[in-house]
């Protein structure tokens, strides 16, 4: 389908909704392309491509809402699509706080945000192919000890995402996704350890080689081999890039605009008050040209834009969309966030920590006894108490260098005295994500273990 | 359910010669095998907070899936769109996984064998939502009644109709109609300007709406994750490092789901990246441990008439008396490994490929008094309730979170402790089972199981457990 098609859908269906009794509504069309190929063991494994197109409605009778969506663009499914909306507001409360954002709040970050590149589209299958069978190979080839192998994977998503409202907002744009990775295994005597790597971009011109991916993903895994359990005790914590991304996870949670008016977070009432270590300052910015979490507008319409969220330690801004901007007084800052269907969440753009100036290496050198977490899984963490939990691997930092592998631990503290706790922060910050961290040291943690 | 009687016949007048040649076309490349998923899918749901129902949407999704096997490779590819072309075009990109000529006659459809699991005449996606959203506000009355310490009350609702029709090129064709419905709540509680505590509950299942009216009420799910909260406003630092731990009936069979049953799914197996990889037959768990995995228990979330391969489910064991037996097998790996599916076979929708899953995971009742068990721990952690649970397969090592836990001293339950992970090896952990309580129960309905990008809904059972060692990871 063309742009103008889809625009003109979506006006069309706010049209059709207005006529039929809503006071104001918004449409969502989003339209994809995806492509997979894995392969496993030098061998192709899966290929999967195919296109899908859906639209969202979400309507107000006054200040009561419904929403609906479908798979179905015939005019059957779209008339469907509006009586179930308009259905809907019977059923929901009267919310004094509930609308569209006001008029004037609406429209579209200027310039090139280079979301969308033309190199993704049209490449050979074969040679999308070969890129994951080179990635793995590099990864096979690396030490003897890799010897098995999850596999590698090239992807590709386009997409195109039109939103309209009855206040006059409508807009679109496209996006495209490429990425390599693969998943090598290591085996040494009864030690079996997997790790990955990964390339992604919105330029395929951009990617790493797929050598460079299978090389570092086999040395991740190598480097968990023959892990022990430490004793229980505490010490000081480095959290790697990709591991420190997850405590911004927690932050951008716990800073998220329902959470604060709920008073389901930590960090609820505590704006203008110093809550980390001075030496932190994160910045959610939508507006980066080419990175994954930025975008022209929000899912209200709303331009996206840079927030300062925490500054030298100072919480600075919640993230908010119109609803949770209502209901605390303040302004929107762009962050509405949603599927195709119910009221608008809260999202992020690109949400990232500011780089210090030490290297990884130099944060390490300075701890005589320590744990460079490598991993985490699980979900123990709760924003309401703050309180962290969570399953740990890594290495063991001894003398100031990195000396075995460490496994089957867990890591505890509280996430308000863990902000505070933040001894140093590295400058090593790249953007592999939406979320981006550089390595982040802590001043101690419970290492929980034999 | 007849072929004739689907919604795929009546509404989108598909008839079995058009699914034969979707057939046809998807091995014309000269693929060994091919299947074909639709689904027609009605979801809807309603959200109450802060005493007011803020969201209710409603929706249709819709498409098919068409998977081509050739060799160890599969070739997938779908629409959103049901009409011929489209289809026809689905069938030919995917059956390009193959590439010679085709080696398969005719295929001629018959009806295959399934169970009758979730006999629902009136799913609850079908009642008028006046219904429905009475059940929020219930929940909502109910949760602030049970405590005046109660300041927040979230309640959700969700349910949907899922129409499945699966063909394959070995001739079966299965039809299902999988209701499913699911109330949940979750509280603030707050003391004296104090931190807040939260408490969460919720359940349902295959039923009919009259579940939420008769058997598990909105006033039942309520009072529980009111409880919850208020017990832990008392909550102390949680311990941290190796220690006795005890697991409560229910939903803590999860320990089950990420320990064991994850390694046990046939895909990691059959590529020898589980740490259960080559350990059939071996002592893997206590002789008091006997796990199941059992997709055909009435009107359960995790049940289903037939996997989403169109292969009736049943019931695996996968540790019998502390040994090893059974792998879950989908079509691809039992193929692979010269052996029959189990009906493991899951998928999250028509856009996804299908793979080994797992249903309703649990363990045997032991001979163990459940009040003798607790008595029987001089100093421990007693967990009453989890949040979720992660396993890296290749390791083992797995992690569960307790979100109501308490510590035994002496023998008896005392100070409720604050959120913590446990950690634990698959292979290694259950061989600690020393006592298995006599009061097995299932999880009320509630589990949502994440496999490579993949949701599917779940359920897990397990009676009290004594595990003499395992790593609590709390701060204290």
């Amino acid at each position: 389908m063309t742009e103008n098609h889809l625009l003109a859908l979506s006006n069309d269906i706010i049209q059709r909704a207005l006529a039929a009794g809503a006071s104001d509504a918004e449409c969502t069309i989003s339209e994809g392309e995806e492509f997979t190929a894995n392969v496993r063991m030098r061998e192709l494994e899966n290929l999967k491509e195919a296109g899908s197109s859906a639209a969202g409605l979400r309507i107000l009778i006054g200040k009561k809402t419904g929403s609906s969506y479908t798979s179905d663009l015939t005019p059957e499914g779209i008339e469907m699509l509006v009586r179930q909306a308009i259905e809907l507001a019977a059923i929901t409360t009267e919310d004094p706080h509930a609308g569209l954002p006001e008029r004037e709040e609406l429209g579209s970050c200027a310039g090139d945000l280079k979301l969308y590149s033309e190199d993704v589209e049209g490449l050979e299958t074969a040679h999308k192919v070969k890129l994951a069978q080179r990635a793995e190979e590099a990864a096979l080839s690396a030490d003897p000890r890799i010897t098995n192998s999850e596999g590698a994977s090239f992807d590709s998503y386009l997409s195109r995402h039109v939103f309209a409202n009855s206040r006059g907002f409508a807009d679109e744009y496209r996006s495209s996704y490429c990425s390599i990775a693969t998943a090598p295994v290591a085996r040494d005597g009864d030690s079996m350890e997997r790790d990955s790597w990964d390339t992604s971009s919105r330029r395929f011109g951009s990617l790493e080689e797929p050598e460079v991916v299978g090389r570092i993903a086999a040395s991740r895994a190598l480097r968990r081999l023959n892990a022990r359990k430490v004793e229980t005790q505490k010490v000081p914590v480095v959290f790697e890039p990709r591991t420190a991304r997850s405590l911004l996870d927690h932050i951008c949670d716990a800073v998220h605009g329902m959470a604060i008016y709920r008073h389901e977070s930590f960090l609820a009432g505590k704006l203008g008050e110093k809550i980390a270590s001075e030496n932190l300052t994160i910045v959610d910015d939508a507006t980066m040209p080419g990175l994954f979490g930025s975008s022209p507008f929000d899912d209200e319409g709303v331009p996206s834009r840079r927030t300062m969220v925490i500054e030298r330690g100072v919480l600075k801004s919640y993230l908010l969309n119109t609803y949770a901007a209502r209901k605390l007084g303040m302004k929107t800052t762009g962050n509405a966030s949603r599927g195709l269907t119910g009221n608008a969440g809260i999202g992020h753009g690109n949400f990232y920590a500011e780089k210090g100036v030490q290297s990884p290496e130099q944060m390490i050198a300075g701890i005589a006894n320590g744990f460079y977490v490598t991993e985490l899984i699980g979900f123990g963490v709760n924003i309401v108490t703050g309180d962290y939990s969570r399953g740990a691997a890594g290495l063991w930092i001894r003398d100031g260098e990195l000396a075995y592998a460490v496994s089957e631990v867990t890591i505890a503290g509280n996430l308000a005295e863990m902000l505070q706790g933040i001894e140093t922060i590295g400058s090593d910050l790249e953007f592999r994500g939406s979320i981006a961290a550089p390595t982040i040291k802590m001043g101690e943690m419970t290492v929980g273990g034999k | 359910m007849r072929f004739s009687d689907s919604i795929f016949a009546s509404r989108f007048q598909i008839t079995r010669q058009d699914l034969e040649s979707y057939l046809a076309e998807a091995l014309s490349q000269g693929g060994d095998y091919a299947d074909l998923y639709f689904e027609y899918l009605l979801t809807s749901s309603i959200g109450l907070d802060e005493s007011m129902v803020k969201s209710a949407a409603q929706g249709v999704s819709m498409g098919v899936g068409i998977r081509v096997i050739s060799g160890e490779r599969t070739g997938y590819a779908y629409s959103d769109n049901l009409t011929p072309e489209r289809v026809k075009k689905a069938a030919k990109t995917a059956a390009c996984i193959a590439n010679g000529p085709s080696k398969t006659d005719q295929v001629d459809l018959r009806e295959g064998p399934g169970h009758n699991l979730y006999p629902v005449l009136v799913a609850p996606t079908e009642t008028a939502f006046a219904e429905r959203v009475e059940l929020v506000k219930r929940a909502d009355r109910a949760a602030r009644a049970y405590d005046s310490r109660i300041f927040q009350v979230q309640a959700a609702y969700a349910d949907n109709l899922r129409h499945v029709m699966v063909a394959t090129s070995e001739g079966v064709l299965t039809l299902d109609r999988q209701p499913m419905s699911r109330l949940s709540v979750s509280t603030l509680a707050r003391e004296n300007g104090g931190m807040p505590q939260r408490g969460h509950s919720g359940g349902g299942g295959r039923v009919e709406l009259d579940y939420f009216l008769k058997e598990k009420t909105p006033e039942h799910f309520a009072s529980e994750a009111a409880r919850e909260a208020i017990a832990m406003l008392a909550s102390v630092e949680a311990p941290a490092g190796e220690m006795t731990v005890v697991l409560g009936p229910g939903w803590p069979g999860i320990l089950l789901h990420e320990a064991v049953g994850h390694g046990l799914e046939a895909d990691f197996n059959r590529k020898g990246v589980s740490a259960f990889s080559g350990r059939m037959g071996q002592k893997v768990a206590s002789e008091l441990c006997t796990v199941i995995d059992d997709g055909t228990m009435t009107s359960r979330r995790g049940s289903l008439n037939v996997d989403d391969e169109g292969h009736p489910t049943q019931r695996n064991v996968l540790i019998e008396n502390g040994v090893l037996r059974g792998y879950l097998q989908d079509k691809l790996s039992s193929t692979l490994l010269n052996t029959e599916s189990t009906g493991s076979g899951r998928r999250e929708s028509y856009a996804h490929i299908p793979m080994p899953r797992m249903t309703n995971t649990f363990m045997l009742a032991g001979e163990s008094d459940p009040g003798d068990i607790i008595r029987s721990v001089p100093r421990g952690l007693y967990c009453a309730n989890f949040g979720g649970g992660q396993v890296d397969i290749t390791s083992g090592n797995f992690v569960f979170s307790a979100s109501e836990s308490y510590l035994i001293e002496d023998g008896k339950l005392t100070r409720p402790v604050r959120n913590a992970t446990l950690i634990g090896n698959g292979p290694e952990a259950l061989k600690y089972v020393s006592m298995v309580g006599n009061d097995l129960k299932l999880d009320e309905g509630i589990g949502v199981c994440g496999k490579e990008g993949q949701s599917v809904p779940v359920g897990v059972g397990i009676p009290t457990i004594r595990i003499d060692k395992m790593t609590v990871g709390g701060t204290a």
